[in-house]
């Protein structure tokens, strides 16, 4: 039952969240046009000189670009696989587990730290992993010698990693106890009259059954692999470890905002933006030819 | 060999039991170390003795922090956006998440309207064209600027509009047939029938709010206007000192470690204490974003 007037009360409902959509997603957007200026805030889009494709020439010069780029794509791809599979084991063993309250008082500690900001996270990091830290003062018991967590360009990929997995794993991991409380129990009970194990029952009835769900988190996993986690990153790096740890995202900030080279930042910033689309793009296809999904 | 059937059974329990413990131990661990070291003497953190206990007990990184003034104003614009943006976020939310849920003989513009948000969601909108846009608005150095740019949560748009889908048609159907708008039909019966997915939308938009430091960072020029978070960032990880000179007198007294730990720790605890809360509606929030069939 069509009604006009109905139309009008929809139409008004959803004109503030279009406002705001235009204002700070597609304005923003349009702005992105001075990736082909070279920007001068006092004189505008208007005022300031068009220099084509300039910035993107001299993005692909400068070598800050090729180490940037590869770092991203490193730190992000490395973050997720390393992140699914400690879920996806961590999911596997608390499904497992039949001493209920242990189970409930795990859950509640690995979840806290999804909540947490990345701020207060790097801040205990720094003082836990420095070189009088408690991790250093653990690993001094198995007389290793300080590892520079923080200021070796070799080891910090692998803290950025390690981190991340730590932080999200918990969080990671509920969608597979979900699927996993899918499985219909019977399957169990037939593998166990066929004299399965319990490692035989997860190898052959439990990672089966949570198979979609896992090529589900890795096919949008393609869509994140240029957000290598810029909040991390920007607490935890300095100078010393740009080598392997600046990222496309913290890269953009500095040239683009700190030094105020907003024509430059933007060009990588708009190439980030395209890339990132066709990913998406590709990676929601993925996920719903492979397993169905759909957001709406 | 094995000789019983539940003996290696029963080691399996214990080894796996003792991963899992050691794993959520590796996330609480360190959360407790700061709270130990915010407690502990200056002598007993410079001498690396703390670990899970306050060694030397004293409190007084948390009386100097009661009386850090910036501390306190930096924790009220948190308040203040958590406040103001966590009820944008929700009114938005509604707003847009219902017209959406409609079919599109009953609202035309609804499919265009559906793929122009989603493609302002997933478009990774670049920091410089974003700040700059953001500087031409004027809001710069104002609370909006913490809580306009983020004031449309799409993700939340999406979620809930898969929700109010799920409502039965005929509880609308009947208050259209008494005479109710769609105005009435939304705050009368979707958003009282929504109740547990919009207190799990709204309880992550305040976390989010809470927790965010970047955008504090670069739209606020003057530090009196810094969130929590941001003024965190700028004290403990960037080590920019912002003191003035009777609270560095004050200072030396404290270790640097002993009141960075008291200050991470206070704005940890706000998270802390809706973890309850966050962890009861969390795995439904999760499943409140997969489409039924």
């Amino acid at each position: 039952m069509f009604k006009k007037s109905d139309s009008a009360w929809y139409t008004l409902m959803v004109l503030p969240g279009f406002i705001l959509l235009v204002a700070f997603t597609f304005v923003p957007l349009v702005y992105s046009v001075i990736a082909f200026q070279k920007f001068n805030p006092a004189l505008g889009i208007q005022g300031s000189p068009w220099v084509g494709l300039d910035n993107f020439a001299m993005l692909f010069r400068i070598p800050d670009a090729r180490v940037v780029f590869t770092n991203t794509l490193f730190i992000a791809s490395m973050k997720i696989i390393l992140l699914e599979v400690v879920a996806i084991i961590f999911a596997l063993l608390l499904n497992d587990l039949r001493f209920i309250p242990l189970k409930k008082a795990v859950q509640t500690m690995v979840y806290l730290t999804h909540f947490l900001s990345w701020v207060i996270l790097a801040g205990i990091l720094r003082s836990i992993l420095a070189r009088g830290g408690l991790v250093n003062d653990f690993l001094a018991i198995f007389s290793i010698k300080p590892i520079y967590f923080l200021g070796n360009p070799d080891v910090f990929p692998w803290v950025l990693i390690g981190s991340e997995v730590w932080k999200e794993f918990g969080f990671e991991a509920i969608v597979y106890l979900a699927a996993l409380t899918a499985i219909n129990p019977n399957l169990y009970e037939a593998a166990e009259m066929d004299g399965a194990g319990r490692f035989q029952k997860m190898w052959y009835v439990s990672i089966p059954g949570i198979a979609p769900t896992i090529v589900l988190m890795i096919s949008l996993g393609i869509g994140s692999v240029l957000n290598a986690g810029f909040d991390q990153i920007f607490n935890l790096y300095s100078p010393i470890v740009y080598t392997t740890g600046d990222i496309i995202d913290t890269y953009v900030y500095r040239v683009g905002l700190t030094q105020g080279l907003y024509s430059l930042g933007t060009a990588v910033g708009l190439l980030k933006t395209v890339v990132s689309l066709i990913l998406i793009g590709i990676s929601y296809l993925a996920a719903n030819k492979l397993a169905n999904y759909r957001i709406f | 060999m094995i000789t019983s059937k539940s003996l290696p059974d029963k080691i399996f329990d214990w080894v796996i039991s003792i991963v899992l413990l050691l794993l959520g131990l590796s996330t609480l661990l360190p959360l407790i170390n700061t709270l130990a070291v915010s407690l502990s003497s200056k002598a007993a953190v410079s001498g690396g003795m703390v670990t899970l206990l306050p060694v030397g007990f004293n409190l007084s990184a948390y009386t100097y922090i009661m009386q850090d003034s910036r501390f306190w104003r930096a924790f009220m614009v948190s308040v203040e956006r958590v406040v103001l943006g966590g009820l944008l976020n929700f009114v938005l939310a509604v707003l847009t998440a219902f017209p959406l849920s409609r079919e599109t003989k009953d609202f035309p513009l609804r499919n265009v309207l559906m793929w122009l948000f989603v493609f302002g969601m997933v478009l990774n909108v670049g920091l410089v064209p974003w700040f700059l846009t953001i500087n031409l608005y004027n809001l710069i150095d104002t609370i909006w600027a913490l809580v306009l740019p983020t004031a449309l949560p799409i993700w939340n748009v999406v979620i809930l509009m898969n929700y109010f889908r799920g409502i039965p048609k005929e509880l609308d159907e009947a208050a259209r047939i008494d005479g109710a708008n769609p105005w009435q039909v939304l705050w009368h019966i979707y958003v009282p029938t929504s109740l547990p997915a919009l207190a799990t939308i709204t309880l992550f938009s305040i976390v989010g709010h809470w927790n965010s430091f970047f955008d504090g960072l670069i739209l606020m020029n003057n530090p009196d206007n810094y969130p929590l978070q941001t003024y965190i960032q700028q004290l403990v990880i960037a080590e920019r000192s912002i003191l003035n000179s009777g609270q560095a007198q004050l200072l030396s007294k404290l270790s640097n470690n002993t009141l960075n730990a008291a200050k991470l720790f206070i704005a940890m605890l706000p998270i802390l204490m809706v973890y309850p809360l966050l962890q009861q509606y969390f795995i439904r929030g999760i499943t409140l974003g997969a489409v039924k069939e």
